[in-house]
């Protein structure tokens, strides 16, 4: 492929106007009433997001507020399960529940396909991207991922504490991620920088968020344009000679599946790791039993991603509905949060209990429905290969300082500062 | 005991073919497939075949226990009219 003139402009063609979407006003200041006012952005949400969903569940069971220019939080797996499944009313235009709605006109591809896609359009794109995130084609990168979390851990030496969400964690979703669209390893901390933007800066002022996510696309389209001059097997090669009936990707539809593969894959198995460490170092009786017993280990995985299932995802309201007892106005944002379904005493047994041999475990950390998480056989190899790296080489490992661990706000859970000691 | 995939909630979990890989493989696309003929399950996989069902997060995989049963009463109205 010597000239391939869709991507011959510059990066703000490969992205509708934001200015055509709407901002809603920034509401700050403390939650009053977590059931009428609710804020994932609150640090109180941060630190204990686990006890506000437990008791809105009881008392509520679909939160609202007014912040993000509206918004509900259902807190029952049967809720989130069925909006989840339930394309005709919520509209997966807008994923990151904040003060910007994309453009209406974005629908049904959105900005990042197939996340933001809805039916029928959804079918197709992400038809586009299973075969490459299958358990078979991602198991081609346990070698390396293996070696490379080693390789981490080589560089614990010497030191008593180190923090397992900075120092660990959050490198093992970067390399394999760089690694499969074909991106510079060395350029990791800048996806770091992108994701933030993405999914933390919801409070920023527009101007600022505009700023910062044309950074993305303008390293997407450096990336995008020597694949162009060097076709390579990786997904950004693919994805640029892919078609769909019949004609290549629109350079939007390209630009942003990359956007979504680079951003969704980092913030998200990061927090795995680092939730699942963080409670193995707090529970020496689990870490000693799957120290000694590895065979429990994808148990155990399956166990974590339940009980600190990081992601929340959004929906948009699509008109005016009378929705399982609410009155939900168009265009109001839904959380779908799948980490609070999974805590649903409804639907788990002792689902406040973290059991590392619970061998029924129909959870739904990665979704549910038609916007299954895509990448969640990788996801599943990345933490399954991260924790048995860890738990082999650093058998013996308790929280340096409990007051130190940090967790995120926003829709993806998971501790961002984790100082262990090891040893 | 005979197994199904409800193919209209098949998501591509994989969680089936984690648990009960000899009867469940994954097609190209990450969804399930039945290794087994007829979703006939043997005796002794019969545990990895509720595993897979009661881990399925989109209740996709669906037993048949009755199978057994109509098999059983198939036989015997065959074996009965053999000896007529």
């Amino acid at each position: 492929m010597s000239v391939d003139d869709r991507f011959t402009s510059d990066p703000a063609s490969l992205r509708s106007d934001p200015a055509l979407g709407t901002f809603s006003e920034i509401v700050r200041g403390p939650v009053t009433d977590w059931a009428t006012d609710f804020s994932h952005t609150d640090e109180e949400w941060a630190q204990g997001a686990i006890g506000i969903w437990d008791d809105l569940r009881q008392r509520c069971p679909i939160a609202h507020t007014e912040r993000f220019g509206g918004a509900w939080l259902p807190t029952r797996y049967e809720d989130v399960a069925a909006v989840a499944h339930d394309t005709e009313h919520f509209s997966s235009r807008g994923i990151i529940a904040g003060n910007f709605r994309p453009p209406r006109a974005l629908a049904p591809v959105g900005g990042t396909p197939p996340i933001s896609s809805d039916p029928p359009f959804h079918h197709d794109a992400r038809k586009l991207l299973l075969p490459a995130f299958t358990k078979n084609a991602v198991s081609r990168h346990e070698e390396s991922t293996r070696a490379f979390c080693s390789s981490l851990v080589d560089r614990f030496a010497g030191r008593d504490v180190v923090d397992a969400a900075a120092d660990y964690a959050q490198h093992v979703p970067v390399r394999v991620i760089a690694d499969m669209l074909g991106f510079p390893p060395e350029d990791g901390p800048r996806f770091r920088r992108f994701v933030e933007n993405a999914l933390e800066g919801i409070d920023l002022p527009p101007e600022e968020r505009l700023a910062r996510s044309s950074s993305l696309f303008e390293y997407l389209l450096v990336q995008i344009r020597d694949h162009l001059e060097h076709p390579r097997e990786d997904l950004t090669t693919y994805l640029l000679e892919a078609e769909l009936a019949g004609r290549k990707l629109e350079p939007a539809h390209v630009a942003g599946t990359m956007a979504l593969l680079l951003i969704a894959g980092i913030d998200t198995t990061w927090s795995a790791i680092g939730a699942s460490l963080w409670h193995l170092a707090g529970h020496p009786e689990d870490r000693r039993r799957l120290v000694a017993e590895p065979e429990l280990r994808p148990t155990a995985v399956e166990e974590f991603l339940r009980a600190y299932a990081p992601v929340t995802m959004a929906r948009l309201v699509k008109d005016d509905v009378t929705w399982h007892g609410v009155e939900m106005k168009a265009e109001d944002w839904v959380l779908l949060s799948f980490s609070a379904a999974n805590r649903d005493p409804a639907q788990f047994e002792r689902a406040d209990e973290v059991l590392v041999d619970r061998r029924v475990n129909r959870h739904a950390a990665f979704g549910l429905g038609i916007h299954r998480c895509v990448g969640s056989h990788l996801a599943r190899m990345e933490l399954r290969v991260a924790l048995d790296v860890w738990l082999d080489r650093v058998p013996e490992f308790s929280l340096a300082d409990s007051a130190a661990v940090r967790w995120s706000t926003g829709q993806i859970r998971g501790p961002r500062a984790l100082p262990l000691r090891i040893g | 005991m005979r197994i199904s995939i409800d193919r209209s909630l098949c998501q591509g979990h994989g969680r089936c073919y984690d648990l009960a890989p000899d009867l469940f493989g994954a097609d190209d696309e990450g969804y399930s497939a039945l290794l087994v003929p007829d979703g006939r399950v043997a005796a002794e996989l019969e545990d990895d075949a509720r595993l897979a069902a009661d881990n399925c997060p989109e209740a996709a995989v669906l037993l048949h226990q009755d199978a057994l049963l109509q098999d059983a009463l198939l036989q015997d109205a065959g074996t009965e009219e053999a000896a007529r």
